[in-house]
């Protein structure tokens, strides 16, 4: 075991860890096309205006989100065979991600509908618009900068939290190096590069998100030029 | 100390919290108990998980703090400088207590977050819940069983015992200063 850092043995690796951060994006990106409309699907169930589907739905999204990623993804992969359904890890790992980041969305989504001021609503009765209408022109609009934000953040935490697929084998980026640095016994490299490219797509990520919050806002006339 | 007017306690704070919050806690846990070695530093197994959640947990906390100490009103930091404090007294006596009531649902957040990702450490052998439960499974091969009582105990350590706890943190907090309802 040597401890010094070899460039060579670093560059032998890298294009295979960036080909397995592709699978790791395809992986997040899926993923958080799940966990939005699992997330719409929790706001209906909470919108509801019958009590026990609210209760339910309340205790369900409770228990996802207190819950550890890790342990739900054993138990959808290692538990569902014993029902008769066997699931590739892939499949496993975006139900999994898709409903556990869904709840976390659809507190994003109350929260951005609640904040729309509840005058809109009732200005919209008085114009005798419909309730479809409503939502599409009036409430939609406004309360889509302010989930923004959050749904960014999500979407930054999904990504990080694709390495824990690797433990139920989906050939992510994680899981190569956990391949390579197993293979050819040295961990200092591949380790650190998957951290390097982390940081290398998450803050410019996250940096994005921030800008088209700012541009939202402006379009909503909500913050004026000078206040950036 | 990311707003320290000082440019290089700032920007090390800042590449810190980038840092950790950037990459995925799996990658840092795995950094800190299969990389240092290398460097002639061998942690054990629950010293590097607990190192690793700290630090990772740190930078997110200290971004809740940062938004808490920003939201106290601009006239608590002018009443205090009106009337000669210190720095360290204004903090103390006037920013501190006031960023308890404002950080504590965040911070809440943050606990249970924190509490979901100790499952992490199983993953570089420290003997918790979750590692027990994938020990079993793997010798009973009961995965609905060990699994589901895994998840039922996060579940009731985080519904009946951290959470309540938290929200009574909450109310004393914002009873101190005298807004009992948040």
């Amino acid at each position: 075991m040597n401890a010094e850092w070899r460039w060579d043995f670093a560059i032998e690796i890298l294009p295979q860890m960036l080909l397995a951060t592709l699978n790791t994006i395809l992986a997040a990106g899926i993923g958080y096309a799940i966990a939005a409309i699992v997330g719409l699907l929790f706001l209906l169930g909470q919108r509801t205006p019958i009590k026990i589907v609210n209760m339910v739905n309340r205790e369900i999204v409770e228990f996802i989100r207190s819950t550890p990623l890790l342990i739900q993804l054993f138990f959808v992969y290692f538990v569902l065979p014993q029902f008769g359904i066997t699931l590739s890890a892939w499949v496993c790992g975006m139900i999994t991600i898709g409903l556990h980041f869904g709840t976390y969305l659809s507190e994003v989504y109350r929260g951005a509908l609640e904040g729309v001021p509840k005058t809109q609503w009732e200005a919209c009765r008085a114009l005798n618009f419909s309730t479809f209408y409503t939502y599409r022109k009036i409430v939609l609009p406004q309360a889509f900068p302010i989930a923004i934000p959050g749904m960014g953040n999500y979407l930054v935490g999904i990504f990080k939290d694709t390495p824990l697929l690797s433990t139920i084998g989906v050939a992510e980026l994680f899981h190569a190096a956990t391949a390579v640095g197993g293979y050819h016994y040295r961990y200092l490299e591949p380790y650190t590069i998957v951290g390097l490219i982390f940081l290398t797509l998450s803050i410019p990520a996250a940096m994005w998100i921030r800008k088209i919050e700012k541009n939202v806002n402006l379009a909503q006339g909500k913050i004026k030029k000078e206040q950036l | 100390m990311r707003l320290s007017k000082n440019p290089i306690i700032q920007g090390t704070a800042t590449v810190y919290i980038e840092f950790f919050r950037g990459t995925s806690l799996l990658v840092q846990l795995f950094w800190f108990y299969y990389v240092l070695p290398f460097f002639g530093l061998t942690l054990e197994a629950f010293t590097a998980g607990v190192v690793a959640i700290g630090m990772n947990f740190g930078a997110y906390g200290a971004e809740i703090v940062r938004g808490g100490i920003l939201a106290v009103p601009k006239g608590q930091w002018e009443g205090a400088f009106a009337l000669n404090f210190t720095p360290a007294k204004r903090m103390r006596k006037i920013i501190i207590p006031q960023i308890f009531p404002i950080i504590l649902p965040p911070a809440a957040n943050l606990t249970v977050e924190l509490l979901k990702a100790t499952a992490l450490v199983a993953l570089v052998t420290v003997v918790d819940l979750t590692f027990e439960a994938k020990q079993i499974n793997a010798i009973t091969w009961l995965s609905a069983q060990c699994f589901g009582t895994a998840l039922l105990i996060y579940y009731i350590i985080s519904r009946f015992f951290l959470v309540p706890f938290l929200r009574w943190l909450e109310v004393i907090a914002a009873r101190k200063v005298g807004k009992d309802k948040i």
